[in-house]
């Protein structure tokens, strides 16, 4: 008997292979932003899958915000040079070379100028009509509203209040000069699929995500990892060797790590069923301000 | 003991891949506690972390309007704004899974402005909840949501009768309530209606069976969820394979990318390419994960053919003998999505499957009071030339005149190839969305709006050149100006 039926990750799959097609036909010059996280890293497959056996017709981009773990960094090299990506990296030399940075200017001015900021010119420098990026709609309550492709005006902002009516599987993907549109393949997915997915299709994540012995200290109450010689002076005696792992990988100084033993895919999920708490916690912008997250897609961050 | 929670784990995750998804609209306004419902459904399958509960905890007590209860509403309500008003003005999607399958809510709302947010989050659902409450029993409100599901072409409603505690339980209010809702529902041709009494706040039929309908013979709303059949919801009879993409790595390899819309394709099948009427045979259907011998919707494949036959993006692969229609006037039943009302001249982008043309509305037949499902027309006095162009959330039934040929099928046949968007020139906002009902004769109707042609050959153009002129074309389309290239 043949069957006519997906399992919910296949369908998923197929969804987002179709989102990524779609981009790739009706747009001139798409660009896929890559974080280097594990639901970028999901993203990235996706895209493998939807043109094989031929290359991906757009480049990845990492916005380099200056203060990524040195793991990270390394991974996205070798991942690139290993699958033959066109890998774009941006960052704001600018902002960088004055100094900024979480330590001294905190978690908002850096965010700003070195994600934000860095994203919005690397936008315009290469007038990308489309960027996909790697968010899901159960991470947060501003995403899942959001569309599948998410108008942006020229500059890049998002109106909440007047999105495109979205249906079926028909994308509406067309934009005047200067607007583009964020598109989001993995919407769909949740925080457990892309895990499952990682695990049946043996998709290389950065081990940070693995329990291992690391440095750390703690810095209002979050765990964080000493990955380079910028931590401050006051902190460095604090430095405890901690079997920890991160849930969210992003700047060091602003994500926290989990005291966790999870070294392997299946006790990571494990961990993640019984956890009491979500993984956006430890990331340190979500508490700057109210909805904080919908107000950082207004401005053009995700 | 360590060993055997790993492989408790392993088995969970197991058992987690092979579970389907069941994709659900929900539809009822504030007052009915559906977002009492939705966060009872995630709540109780333990979906909820914790720190969303702490939040939610800090909420109620500073804007809920829940009394002592957890109110489940602000869990949902994300955007700032919104929350501020205590609606929900969106669509929101929320997620969850249980042990047997995993599920995508469509939150949206029920007030008759939003009418293009419920046809928004309605449009990829397998089933509609809709909400009554027990008290006031069938509203407007629930025969417009009814209609709408209906014309969405939704296969399966639950009459979800909320409040039941606010009636002491009583069989005779819901056999009331489940009476007219039949009577009313009998011509929508919803094949599946389920109805069923609850409780959200209290969470009686919400998972579980609740003792306090003793009377009710069926099953709790989240066993039926889990169970309801959505394997025939696809059009498995009718091919249609509309090419996306065209992938040409080298000059060995040329695929056709695309999404299986409806039916089987398998390997060996001949096909015919529309709108050229060439024919060939599938050589292979090519995934990441290796070659197939069938596929079926919704996959993505690449499928390659036997010959080398010119297949562009827009055109459509299908058996010979099972066509679309093949047609550039048709009837469709029109939602006006936009602030700004129709123009009746203005020549709009049509998207239909990964088709792009453009169109005009050449007929209103008549319009659709969502009320009460009255047809309105300038024939029946209803309507005058002036009131005649749709306005946001109007319902009509239309006919439209496209630029080039479309490839398509009764929206309530097949939904992948019956539905389409129309997109405004101008501002690029999606006006308007529909679902076409058939073809239309024309003998007396229009105007040819045929395209200007570029045939590269008779031009003298050289093939190489041919890249940078499409290019060109291209630029133009983003303008509003379609060109057809021969080449």
């Amino acid at each position: 008997m043949e069957e006519y039926k997906l399992s919910h990750l296949k369908e998923l799959e197929a969804e987002s292979i179709h989102i990524i097609r779609e981009v790739a036909a009706e747009f001139e010059n798409p660009v896929m932003l890559y974080s280097i996280g594990k639901d970028s890293s999901v993203m990235v497959r996706l895209a493998e899958k939807a043109f094989y056996p031929g290359k991906v017709p757009f480049p990845l981009m990492h916005i380099d915000s200056k203060w990524k773990f040195k793991e990270m960094i390394q991974f996205r090299d070798e991942y690139a040079k290993k699958y033959g990506w066109n890998l774009i990296v941006e960052s704001n030399m600018e902002a960088f070379h004055a100094g900024v940075g979480p330590f001294t200017h905190g978690s908002k001015v850096h965010t700003d100028l070195m994600k934000t900021k860095a994203l919005l010119s690397a936008l315009d420098k290469y007038k990308f009509d489309a960027a996909f990026g790697g968010a899901r709609r159960d991470e947060e309550k501003s995403r899942a509203k959001e569309r599948i492709f998410s108008f942006r005006d020229k500059f890049h902002q998002w109106d909440p209040k007047n999105q495109r009516p979205e249906l079926w599987d028909i994308y509406n993907a067309r934009v005047h000069k200067g607007e583009s549109i964020r598109v989001f393949p993995l919407s769909n997915w949740t925080e457990l699929d892309i895990w499952q997915y990682i695990r049946l299709e043996n998709i290389p994540i950065v081990p940070l995500y693995y329990a291992k012995e690391r440095p750390c200290v703690t810095i209002d109450g979050n765990l964080i990892m000493a990955d380079d010689d910028r931590l401050p002076e006051k902190y460095r005696d604090q430095i405890e060797m901690k079997m920890v792992r991160f849930r969210t990988l992003g700047c060091w100084p602003l994500t926290g790590a989990v005291e966790s033993n999870a070294d392997t895919i299946e006790t990571i999920v494990e961990e993640m069923m019984t956890t009491t708490k979500s993984e956006r916690t430890t990331r340190v912008i979500d508490f700057d301000q109210e909805a904080s997250m919908e107000q950082k897609k207004r401005e053009g961050y995700f | 003991m360590e060993n055997n929670s790993k492989l408790n784990i392993k088995e969970f995750l197991d058992k987690d891949e092979q579970k389907d998804l069941l994709r659900f609209l929900t539809a009822g306004s504030v007052d009915d506690g559906k977002s009492t419902l939705i966060g009872r459904l995630l709540f109780d399958s333990k979906k909820l972390y914790e720190d969303q509960l702490d939040a939610l905890e800090r909420d109620s007590k500073r804007m809920g309007n829940a009394g002592d209860h957890i109110d489940y509403a602000l869990l949902l309500d994300g955007l700032k704004a919104e929350r501020e008003q205590g609606i929900t003005i969106d669509v929101a999607y929320r997620y969850f899974s249980t042990n047997n399958r995993k599920f995508i809510i469509a939150d949206t709302p029920g007030h008759e402005q939003y009418t293009r947010n419920m046809i928004t989050g309605g449009s990829t659902a397998n089933l509609a909840i809709i909400l009554v409450d027990a008290r006031t029993g069938v509203i407007t409100q629930t025969r417009r949501h009814s209609f709408l599901v209906s014309l969405l072409g939704i296969k399966h409603v639950v009459l979800a009768v909320n409040k039941m505690d606010l009636v002491d339980f009583s069989e005779d209010r819901f056999n009331e309530i489940v009476k007219e809702y039949k009577e009313f529902i009998a011509p929508l041709n919803i094949p599946d209606v389920t109805c069923i009494p609850l409780s959200a706040l209290d969470g009686d039929n919400v998972v579980v069976k609740s003792e306090r309908t003793p009377w009710y013979a069926g099953i709790s709303l989240l066993d039926f969820l889990e169970t309801v059949h959505i394997d025939n919801d696809h059009n498995l009879a009718d091919f249609r394979f509309p090419v996306q993409y065209v992938l040409r790595p080298n000059l060995d390899f040329r695929g056709f990318c695309g999404k299986v819309a409806s039916g089987i394709v398998r390997k060996g099948d001949e096909v015919v390419a529309l709108p050229s009427g060439k024919k060939s045979r599938i050589k292979s259907i090519v995934t990441y994960d290796g070659e197939l011998d069938y596929a079926f919707p919704p996959q993505s494949v690449t499928l390659t053919l036997e010959d080398e036959i010119d297949v562009s993006r827009g055109e459509m692969l299908v058996h010979p003998d099972n066509l679309p229609v093949v047609d550039r006037n048709f009837e469709a039943m029109l939602v006006w999505m936009d602030e700004e009302p129709m123009d009746l001249n203005k020549s709009f982008f049509i998207k239909q499957t990964t088709n792009l043309s453009r169109s005009r509305i050449s007929n209103i037949k008549y319009k659709v009071d969502v009320n009460t499902m009255e047809q309105l027309s300038v024939e029946n006095g209803q309507l005058t030339t002036d009131s005649l162009p749709m306005q946001l959330n109007q319902i009509a039934r239309v006919v439209l005149t496209t630029a080039k040929e479309l490839f398509f099928d009764p929206y309530q046949k097949n939904k992948a190839t019956g539905a389409f968007i129309l997109i405004d020139p101008i501002t690029n906002n999606t006006s308007a969305v529909g679902m076409i009902i058939d073809r239309v004769e024309d003998k007396d109707m229009h105007i040819s709006e045929d395209l200007p042609v570029l045939n590269l050959p008779k031009l003298g153009i050289a093939p190489e050149h041919y890249e940078i002129i499409e290019k060109a074309v291209k630029d133009l389309e983003r303008q509003g100006i379609e060109v057809k290239i021969i080449k």
